[in-house]
């Protein structure tokens, strides 16, 4: 189905080809990587090996060493939260995140597609060094492609002796069950995704207590992405320096950064942590043409969006937050001068408002205000009072909802209000045509 | 019960995926089971959830009406979702929706009369890299536009069954719930379908092209110890 629309792009500068880190994505262009043999003759569970070499212990200030933060978008340190489990002897349970759905984020399905024994392989790793007997992946309903190649992996690696009893001769036992959701954004927030996996709705739970200590089946449990896990025998392999030696300060290592939008070619780029918008729009061929750069959001539709003014701001954890915006998920949704902020916003709320789980009523009742705010707005029959309506409600979710999806849809309100008021102001001043007719939305 | 054996095996083994005393954590895909017998998720199944795992049908209710992927009602042989959400809307995904919505006279959630194909806009697939993006049974169609999406459903009322993008050749949405309760895909050809597209490998084959590599490692170093040295010298 894909269609040549592109000329071939210019090939970038050196340096900024210099960029590119294949580390996680390297196994991607060997044809089936994804079998135990391939991947095998790829490194495969050469880093499980040694790991096991290593106490549990040694391995969690290894992690912390390393620098290693987590890839699901908060960024926090995985030797700390592997830290935070209770090392008393009780059940533990590794959970992974691959509940992938933030609006632009597409890194871990190709991940669990490509290479799936390399999450199986981190999951064992980690595993060992919570001293957890279990591990659940919880793989977004959707992703069947994603989930039927880890399946696979499962048995074959089990078959090896990578999985079960007495992994490669240690004493060490794992089993691990590949979990399919059902279809819900919500269940990506790790304590949601805890209660979907015991089998009921996927509502967020009140904190404390945290996983670390109640988690699933109120055991302690480790929750990480799906990316994050991959990265782990990469790391093992190469070592702490090896993976601090790629990033930035406080920002280890590589990033899978995934470009869509207006630029030449859209995909996954994996380059060292602190690459430019600009860098890797260079690396995509460029911006289509007659598209020039307006706005895009860092990590993500939660994360807020910044502008053509920050392409230049180094993707790390730390330049993005002092930039006004968080690194989340490095889902780069580009947009250009043809492209409406308040139509993107009033999309992203129209999703914000149908995955909102109906636990708390500041997002219930926030979100599906705003989307019809917006919807006056856009049909030409909103007034000036409609912006301090949206900068109220935001004010009344940020912060007082139940879970981060509240928080979340606020980013691009507040972030699209404060760069591009005057879209909206075009809007109500009637100098922009309307989106909608008023009459297909209803009167309010 | 008018379930046939060979689910309520397929049940019990499902319940043995779990901890004991934790069979609760089995809905889920038992949901996907019962649906892949009935097409949906009807008073029947629930009941039968209900029955395996002792719980209440209000319990499993309160949970199948949670979850998008369980069908109210019977669902046609190929579910297609069309990716509505921004960075689809903004490159031709209301556009694609729109088309498929007045080619086959249905709109979201509904199913031809012949119950063949049914229809949804769906919330973002993580597929962006490859807007506009449609899936059938959740295989990935991607980089679609009116004419490619309404040819696609043409072929599927026709019994053919397109190739996709990325993903399996395709199944029913009832074969794949089987797949979806966590059964292995038993077509040899299932597991091997395409994982790499254009957009997936652009980072890869580009730094492969130009010969960009990460940098080289000792995997033989010690781990603990290379830290502990480096730290030392820094001193």
């Amino acid at each position: 189905m894909s269609r040549v629309t592109v000329p071939g792009p210019r090939r970038p500068r050196e340096d900024v080809l210099d960029k590119l880190k294949p580390v996680v994505t390297k196994r991607w262009l060997s044809p089936g990587a994804w079998k135990l043999d391939v991947y095998e003759q790829l490194d495969g569970y050469q880093a499980l090996r040694k790991a096991l070499a290593y106490a549990p212990a040694d391995l969690i200030a290894f992690m912390t060493e390393s620098g290693h933060r987590g890839r699901g978008g908060a960024g926090f340190p995985v030797g700390m939260k592997w830290k935070f489990v209770p090392d008393d002897g009780n059940e533990h349970y590794l959970v992974v995140n691959a509940d992938e759905g933030e609006p632009g984020t597409c890194k871990d399905l190709p991940l669990m597609m490509n290479d799936p024994h390399s999450v199986i392989e981190g999951i064992v790793i980690a595993s060992y060094a919570i001293k957890a007997s279990r591990a659940y992946v919880y793989v977004r309903g959707e992703a069947v492609h994603a989930a039927r190649r880890l399946r696979s992996a499962v048995d074959e690696a089990k078959a090896a002796g990578y999985l079960g009893e007495d992994i490669l001769g240690s004493g060490f036992d794992l089993e691990v069950v590949i979990h399919s959701g059902a279809g819900a954004y919500i269940c990506g927030e790790e304590t949601a995704l805890l209660d979907s996996l015991e089998g009921m709705r996927g509502q967020p739970r009140l904190r404390p207590p945290f996983p670390a200590t109640h988690g699933l089946y109120q055991k302690p449990t480790c929750i990480n992405n799906v990316g994050t896990i991959a990265a782990v025998p990469h790391i093992v392999l190469g070592g702490a320096e090896w993976w601090k030696s790629i990033g930035s300060e406080n920002s280890a290592g590589t990033m899978i950064y995934s470009l869509s939008g207006r630029v030449k070619r859209p995909g996954q780029y994996e380059c060292s942590m602190g690459t430019t918008l600009k860098e890797l729009i260079e690396l995509a061929g460029g911006m289509e043409d007659g598209h020039e750069l307006r706005f895009f959001t860092p990590g993500g539709s939660s994360t807020p969006m910044l502008t053509a003014e920050h392409a230049d701001v180094p993707l790390d954890f730390d330049s993005v937050a002092k930039a006004g915006s968080i690194l989340g998920t490095t889902a780069l949704m580009i947009f250009s001068d043809q492209d409406c902020p308040v139509l993107a916003c009033w999309r992203w709320l129209k999703f914000y408002a149908h995955e909102s789980c109906g636990k708390c009523t500041p997002c219930r009742e926030g979100n599906y205000w705003m989307v019809r705010v917006y919807e006056r707005i856009l049909s030409g029959q909103g007034d000036l009072g409609d912006l301090k309506i949206l900068q109220d409600a935001c004010k009344n979710l940020l912060g007082r909802s139940f879970c981060g999806l509240g928080d979340g849809a606020t980013s691009c309100v507040t972030s699209s209000l404060k760069f591009f008021e005057q879209d909206y102001l075009d809007y109500i001043e009637g100098t922009k045509p309307p989106r909608f007719a008023a009459a297909a939305i209803g009167a309010h | 019960m008018s379930y046939p054996e060979k689910i309520h095996e397929q049940a019990r083994e499902v319940i043995a995926r779990y901890p004991e005393g934790r069979s609760r954590s089995a809905l889920l895909p038992l949901l996907h089971l019962v649906q892949s017998h009935d097409g949906c998720v009807n008073d029947e199944g629930i009941a039968f959830c209900a029955e395996a795992l002792g719980l209440t049908k209000a319990q499993v209710q309160a949970v199948s009406t949670f979850y998008t992927m369980y069908k109210r009602e019977p669902a046609g042989d190929w579910l297609v979702s069309v990716c509505t959400n921004t960075l689809c809307h903004a490159k031709g995904g209301q556009r694609v929706y729109d088309a498929l919505a007045e080619d086959l006279g249905v709109g979201h959630d509904e199913t031809t009369p012949d119950g063949t194909v049914t229809l949804e806009h769906a919330e973002c697939l993580a597929a962006c890299d490859y807007a506009p993006v449609v899936t059938v049974n959740y295989e990935f169609f991607d980089n679609m536009d009116e004419t490619e999406a309404i040819d696609l459903v043409r072929q599927l009322r026709e019994g053919k069954r397109p190739i996709p993008s990325r993903g399996a050749p395709l199944c029913t949405l009832r074969e794949m719930s089987v797949q979806l309760a966590g059964f292995a895909d038993e077509r040899e050809a299932g597991l091997e379908g395409n994982a790499g597209g254009d957009a997936t490998l652009a980072g890869a084959r580009l730094a492969a092209e130009a010969g960009v590599t990460a940098p080289a490692f000792d995997a033989a170093a010690p781990l603990i110890a290379e830290a502990a040295k480096d730290k030392e010298e820094a001193k």
